[in-house]
């Protein structure tokens, strides 16, 4: 441990392997250290052995559940949008080779107390129970507008300027009703909250554009997922690190952010042994008041609630489907910010064959978190299994520029990957000074 | 027609045994003698023809370096059809650290995996510190293969890939004609492939023009 560094990263969460690896392409020197003795940190995928370990201190998996290494439990429930900013830095980076995918089967939302596919082709809307008759005509008109939009030819605007318009005067236009307005911005959008609908229409309609193209790609959802589960992503950056000489240790305490006595990032401390390097970047986990480290320097944003349920059958109403997004938009059931579930299995290769892991999520807004979910839990059917998380979202009070000290996010509440890619982009830009550029890579014909 | 088959091949020991060297005179029938520790290849592909017509197609994983401090992703093991444990014959302390390895194996890789043990650097016998008589008497106590090489002569190298690919098709359930391994081609892939997205959704974007 007496070399010097170029950077050293903490927590192999994706963030930071998806940096660690692009940084050691670009030819730093990465050293990659994990206070846990498995890769993945927050976004991790555990074995029954881990998960009963993490949550369950005093309690063996149930025999019930089946074979140990069978396991591969999501810790954050998110999904790949097939067209999404993940998939361009998995192609670009080939890590797609250590990586099988497989599609999510169906993405459904809730409306007026049960769930409904989420339409995926005009067949599909036009016997979509969604919308009534008359709504399906006025959606197809939007649709239309939305697919047929040209920045450059102010025929297809129909008066209408994305910039300057809200998405709420875009859908008065279009006479779309308020459940309808609920599965589009909420379950197509991907927003969280309402707050979208009284600014600029652009990044909504960036948003629907992503997921109908997503949606186009492989014909059932607009995700995708890796075999063996999430925590495959990081393993895979982590590789990627470690073949362009990335040095990688685990099950390391970090005692100690060193700093000179103008505050700037000198060393890592574990034990005796002191680390230099240039920059630092880390999980917030790293930088907390509770940390090893001691000095605060993330404050929190929220809370999220996550419930990982373990069940013995699909999700009900949803035709058996082995895996699936439901989406109970805020408005449905009276709250501020939607509550998402998330389902895999056996499928997947993440749990033991005719088991379903479904994680039930949502942002805290009272102090009963676990109350908040009870919808999403309601649609579940029985529950062999639950464990319940809640985890503060923690930002960095600093760009790190001052310091060289430069903090990722936590894992927030939306249901797929862009604000982790948009977080690599931010750390990037801030640690190497210019905005990270993924080079169109030439891309192997495999007929 | 010849039967052909692909599997995935992990490499395991301590740092400095020769792995990547092993390997490199397998793939490319090279040595060098001041190699620096492994930098830039996801993994390395390798054929060995066989006297019944039969094609092994190996899918070479090195440790990239993770093993110097127990830093093996779950990842690495995955899928993997046969390992490589490699000790130093000049280094007792090396078939300890080839030990805890076959130990890790045998509880994160598949049972049916096929363990070649493998006592590198035998053109350096007269600093030897570990007998063929003891590696030989433990991996017979294991059930694992075990041969003597050296990477810089190239002796006995072909000849433990060899007895490998001998070994597997037989015991390979017929299922896996391409191996369960994720190979570099999309070939025996299952899921949905990426990389051919790209390309189909570029030309989906010529159409709309």
């Amino acid at each position: 441990m007496d070399e010097e560094y170029d950077v050293i990263v903490l927590g192999t969460g994706l963030t930071e392997c998806i940096l660690s690896g692009l940084l050691s392409v670009e030819g730093k020197k990465v050293l990659h250290m994990d206070r846990n003795d498995y890769y993945g940190g927050d976004s991790a995928s555990l074995n029954l052995t881990q998960l009963y370990r993490k949550f369950r201190k005093d309690q063996a998996p149930p025999t019930g559940l089946g074979r140990d290494r069978d396991y591969a439990v999501d810790l954050i429930p998110k999904f790949i949008i097939a067209s999404g900013e993940l998939t361009k830095i998995l192609v670009h980076t080939d890590v797609t080779r250590y990586l099988e995918f497989k599609q999510i089967a169906g993405s459904f939302v809730y409306r007026d107390g049960r769930i409904s596919k989420v339409p995926s082709t005009e067949m599909e809307a036009v016997r979509s129970p969604l919308m009534g008759l008359f709504e399906k005509r006025r959606a197809k008109k939007f649709f239309e507008f939305l697919q047929n939009w040209r920045d450059e030819d102010s025929a297809t605007h129909q008066g209408i300027n994305l910039d300057k318009d809200t998405m709420k005067d875009v859908y008065e236009k279009f006479g779309l009703e308020p459940g309808t307005q609920d599965f589009i911005g909420h379950a197509m959008a991907l927003y969280l909250d309402d707050d979208y609908i009284t600014k600029a229409a652009r990044p909504a309609y960036e948003r629907i554009v992503l997921y109908t193209s997503s949606m186009a790609r492989y014909g059932k959802s607009p995700y995708i997922y890796p075999l063996y589960g999430l925590g495959e992503l990081p393993q895979a950056f982590a590789r990627l690190s470690a073949i362009y000489g990335g040095t990688y240790m685990l099950d390391k305490p970090i005692d100690e952010i060193v700093t000179d006595s103008d505050g700037k990032f000198v060393g890592v401390r574990s034990g005796s042994e002191t680390v230099k390097a240039k920059q630092v970047i880390g999980d917030p986990s790293y930088f907390g008041s509770s940390s090893e480290s001691g000095k605060l320097r993330v404050v929190d944003d929220g809370m999220v609630v996550r419930a990982i349920c373990i069940l013995k059958h699909p999700i009900p109403g949803t035709d058996d489907s082995d895996s699936v997004q439901i989406i109970i938009p805020q408005n449905q059931v009276q709250r501020k910010h939607d509550i998402y579930i998330a389902t895999v299995s056996s499928t997947h290769n993440v749990c033991a064959k005719d088991i379903y892991v479904a994680i039930v999520s949502t942002i805290v807004e009272t102090d009963r978190p676990e109350q908040e979910i009870a919808p999403g839990l309601q649609l579940l059917g029985p529950i062999y299994e639950k464990f319940v998380t809640v985890s503060s979202i923690y930002t960095p009070i600093a760009d790190g520029r001052a310091d060289n000290i430069f903090i990722t996010r936590s894992y927030d509440a939306t249901s797929h990957f862009e604000t982790v890619v948009d977080d690599v982009h931010d750390v990037w830009k801030r640690v190497v000074g210019k905005d990270l550029v993924l080079k169109k890579r030439e891309v192997e014909v495999t007929e | 027609m010849s039967k052909q088959f692909q599997f995935k091949l992990v490499l395991l020991g301590e740092s400095a045994v020769g792995k990547s060297s092993l390997v490199l005179r397998f793939v490319k029938d090279q040595f060098d003698d001041y190699r620096e520790s492994t930098i830039g290849a996801a993994f390395l592909t390798q054929t060995v023809n066989l006297e019944d017509g039969t094609t092994v197609k190996f899918e070479i994983w090195d440790t990239a370096g993770q093993e110097r401090y127990k830093s093996l992703a779950p990842m690495y093991y995955r899928n993997a059809n046969c390992a490589v444990v490699v000790y130093d014959i000049t280094q007792s302390a090396s078939l300890e650290k080839a030990r805890n390895w076959i130990r890790e194996l045998q509880r994160q890789a598949d049972p049916s995996i096929v363990i070649a043990l493998c006592g590198n650097k035998s053109d350096l016998a007269v600093r030897r510190q570990v007998s063929q008589e003891e590696a030989q008497k433990y991996a017979q106590e294991e059930g694992l293969m075990w041969a003597e090489t050296s990477a810089k002569t190239g002796d006995g190298v072909a000849d433990i890939f060899t007895r490998i690919a001998k070994k597997l098709p037989t015991m390979a359930p017929p299922a896996s004609r391409s191996g369960p391994g994720r190979a570099g081609t999309s070939a025996g892939r299952t899921g949905v492939d990426l990389n051919k997205q790209q390309r189909s959704i570029t030309s989906g974007d010529q159409c709309n023009c």
